[in-house]
């Protein structure tokens, strides 16, 4: 009889917030088209550890599995990636399973990234519009400057970004790249223009972009694709200028 | 005269919840907002293809008249017409608002709001943003609450668990029980109306496009404290979806809106079925009579893929550079997952469980049989009848949102709300969910809560789907009732103080098999085939019996559902025979 083939786990995990780290090794069936998030799924039918061991089925966050909510990243074999869509045949076994530390965790892969959204409000992250009531006037909008927002507007706050860049975490105050490519998105919108100064202005602060040190991981990171250090370096020129009318506006 | 502000309880962050919370804080009182997950991770930003609207900027004279008509036809004429009309006469409005919140619509060269053809419509009515309509226009939605948040008028609790509501001695729904998914705390919290938007039960099923958020727990909890659930067995199958282990991967019905074709070799030859039995609307005919088509090819006919369940969906005719444009994001979705690129070879897909028709029962203005519970967007019964149309939903999601927001407001100051309740009976209250949460931990024995699932869901799939067999029902009823029974033997190994992720499951279960119940039993009484609910054995639609809504009340005695039927407004289209081998 043929050996059944398997893959094999090593989850680094956590029982509380200030809870000492520890790893675990799982071992479970291969199938075609396996996922980290359907491998984990199968721990939870039978959380039982490879040594025999029945253990708390690991917890982790998802929703979607689709890649699109954001909610699965974690550090797969040392990349910051969403857990959905990486194919356990694509990963070298066995596979490593941690949360991304960039971000306080709560318990084994599940991390707290309030601060991304919290980021959002310092950068002023909408529209200005009067209301949700109608408004006659419909905005036309160049169909090249949609398209790029279009694309910035993928950014699905997942963090990996975050956790890429050598300049995020506790030794500094950068806000990180995602949020200031989402400025980016605001400040191209014919709308979103009118409050581009306030947007620059967040970003001139402790934090914001003279914080950002050039080294390119995060567009490398970005599973949507989005071209981070493009806007990065956009802003940091709109920044410059905004820098000069601020002086010749005193 | 400054106005009284009023706090509204809404359970749900995705786009109907938010879009309620953005009414209520624009007339100037306070929302809390509950959610399982930051609001930009709400189930709302799985919709792909767009949302309907008559915008007629392709010279085609659209009208909104043909897109309430298309909407009541596509929902086999159970949708409450009145509240549908309302709903294609808000639509344009409701588009412009999200233009100019900035959401990135794909547009034509001179610059205006481009539309789409989309299932069981000959006009060009449905606008989008490439292939991730519902991410863009939950983004948009989120920003703007977030505004709102900062000027302090909202406040999330994100990671908490909707538990149940607070009634007064009046019966009047005054509150909510909720636990922080992350600490474990149960508090209760007060409010002067509360609205659900919850989402759809999707899980219920195992696997399904849904999110693995869209459990339906807080609808079956309501349900259990007296709301009333309408239409339950009207789910949604959609035709196209990859199937998976995990989950069934949607695959829009915008790539047939763009000209994908499906198809099976027959004879050696390509069998373009669809364009073949419905020559009007040809691979554009809505999901409901897609997704049986394929059933019978695969099921009856053995024509499926390589004799498996699967059939093709066919876009690689179409110049790769407009595929990008139009539907990027969910080809490369395709290939990421599948590892062949459909701009090059057709893509195998099957039907899958996808959205659910009923929900809560409403009024037209979104109040629930309850006194100060209020529902909106999918866990609502209202607007889609029998089947919805592609691209309604986003749509219903939203204005759902415009109506319930005001009324809940109107209830907090008009309504008659009875006795205030006591920091006592809040207290009872919560410490009842508490000592629920504490006999979970404790339990021990034999069974595990996520095999029990795993069962529900292909109970569920195999006997409540795209084809229903009375017996089969019956069957499926008394199996999905000894899995309740089985909860009880319930083992967890998790005692956990932090993420219980497990004790949250095995209490979502209870309420998952419950909805279940519903489903199966609503489903099993309809002798009539509409929309999406077929019955071999009674092949036809039945006006004169079922031209009624289903209403499923919880028995507390049994746990059984006690189904009646309800009339409703089908006044101003007449209700007439479906076919879509015919133009309308």
């Amino acid at each position: 009889m043929a050996l059944q083939k398997t893959v094999t786990f090593i989850i680094e995990r956590q029982d509380s917030p200030t809870g000492k780290p520890y790893t675990q090794e799982f071992e479970l069936p291969w199938r075609p088209a396996l996922n980290v998030v359907a491998a984990l799924m199968e721990i939870q039918k039978n959380p039982v550890t490879k040594d025999g061991k029945r253990v708390a089925p690991v917890v982790w966050e998802c929703n979607c599995l689709e890649k699109v909510c954001g909610a699965c990243m974690m550090v797969i074999n040392g990349k910051a990636q969403q857990a959905c869509c990486a194919l356990v045949d694509k990963l070298k076994q066995p596979i490593h399973l941690a949360p991304a530390r960039t971000f306080p965790v709560i318990r084994d892969l599940l991390i707290d990234r309030t601060v991304m959204f919290e980021n959002l409000k310092r950068i002023q992250g909408w529209i200005n519009v009067d209301g949700t009531w109608e408004v006659r006037i419909p905005p036309r909008q160049n169909p090249n400057t949609a398209a790029t927002a279009y694309e910035i507007s993928h950014c699905m706050t997942c963090g990996c970004c975050l956790e890429a860049c050598p300049n995020v975490g506790p030794q500094s105050d950068f806000i990180g790249p995602s949020p200031i490519a989402q400025a980016y998105m605001y400040n191209i919108n014919p709308l979103g223009e009118y409050d581009k100064a306030n947007r620059l202005n967040a970003l001139m602060a402790k934090g914001g972009i003279t914080s950002c040190g050039n080294s390119g991981n995060c567009v490398k990171a970005c599973p949507k694709g989005i071209k981070l250090t493009t806007y990065l370096a956009q802003i940091n020129r709109d920044v410059n200028i905004q820098a000069l009318k601020n002086i010749f506006d005193h | 005269m400054a106005k009284k502000r009023f706090k509204v309880i809404v359970v749900g962050g995705g786009l109907s919840g938010l879009m309620a919370a953005l009414k209520i804080c624009e007339a100037g009182s306070e929302v809390d907002i509950f959610s399982y997950c930051p609001f930009k991770r709400s189930h709302s930003l799985c919709a792909q293809g767009g949302m309907n609207a008559c915008m007629d900027t392709k010279g085609e004279h659209d009208s909104i008249y043909e897109h309430f008509d298309d909407t009541v036809y596509g929902g086999d004429f159970l949708a409450d017409q009145v509240a549908v009309k309302g709903m294609c006469e808000g639509a344009p409005a409701l588009v412009r608002m999200f233009d100019r919140m900035g959401v990135p619509f794909t547009r034509s060269a001179e610059g205006v709001l481009d539309l789409r053809n989309f299932g069981g419509q000959k006009n060009k009515r449905t606008v989008f943003a490439g292939s991730t309509t519902g991410q863009q226009l939950l983004y948009a939605l989120d920003e703007q609450v977030r505004k709102w948040e900062t000027k302090g008028q909202v406040k999330t609790h994100v990671f908490w668990e909707f538990l149940k509501i607070i009634k007064n001695k009046e019966g009047v729904c005054c509150g909510i029980v909720a636990q922080n998914m992350n600490s474990m705390e149960i508090e209760a919290f007060r409010a002067d109306a509360v609205i659900l938007a919850t989402g759809g039960p999707g899980m219920i099923f195992g696997r399904c496009t849904a999110s693995t958020i869209c459990n339906g727990s807080a609808v079956s909890a309501v349900y259990q404290q007296g709301a009333r659930i309408a239409n339950p067995e009207f789910v949604q199958i959609h035709p196209t979806a990859i199937p998976g282990s995990d989950k069934n991967r949607l695959m829009s019905e915008a790539c047939r809106g763009e000209g994908g074709r499906i198809w099976v070799y027959k004879d050696g030859k390509p069998w373009y079925f669809l364009e073949e039995m419905y020559p009007a609307y040809g691979n554009l005919v809505p999901r409901d009579i897609a997704s049986r088509a394929i059933y019978d090819v695969c099921v009856n006919q053995h024509l499926g893929v390589n004799g498996e369940n699967k059939v093709y969906l066919d876009l690689s005719h179409i110049p790769a550079d407009y595929l990008e444009k139009k539907l990027g994001g969910i080809l490369e979705m395709y290939s990421e997952f599948m590892g062949e690129d459909p701009r090059k070879v057709p893509m195998e897909i099957y039907p899958s469980v996808h959205y659910s028709m009923g929900g809560i029962w409403v009024d037209r203005k979104h109040n629930t049989n309850i006194p100060g519970l209020l529902a909106s967007g999918e866990c609502d019964h209202q607007y889609h009848g029998a089947n919805r149309l592609g691209a309604n939903s986003l749509l219903s999601a939203a204005y759902s949102g415009t109506i319930s927001g005001p009324e809940a407001l109107k209830w907090a100051e008009t309504g008659d709300r009875g006795s205030a309740i006591s920091d006592g009976e809040l207290e009872e209250a919560r410490m009842e969910c508490v000592h629920e949460y504490e006999r979970i931990l404790k339990m021990d024995g034999e069974e595990n809560a996520r095999q029990l699932y795993h069962e529900l869901g292909e109970l569920m799939n195999r006997y409540v789907t795209i084809e229903r067999v009375n017996a089969d029902l019956d069957y499926c009823y008394e199996e999905v009732k000894k899995i309740l029974a089985r909860w009880d033997n319930i083992g967890v190994t998790d005692r956990g103080k932090w993420a219980n992720q497990e004790c949250m499951f095995v209490r979502q279960l209870r309420n998952m098999i419950l909805y279940a119940l519903v489903v199966i039993k609503a489903a099993r009484l309809r002798d009539e085939s509409r929309g999406a609910h077929f019955k071999r054995e009674f092949p036809t639609r039945d006006d004169e019996h079922f031209l009624k809504e289903t209403i499923a009340n919880y028995d507390p005695k049994t746990e059984d559902p006690i189904i009646t039927y309800g009339d409703f407004d089908h006044s101003i289209i007449k209700p007439r025979p479906r076919n879509y081998a015919v133009a309308k």
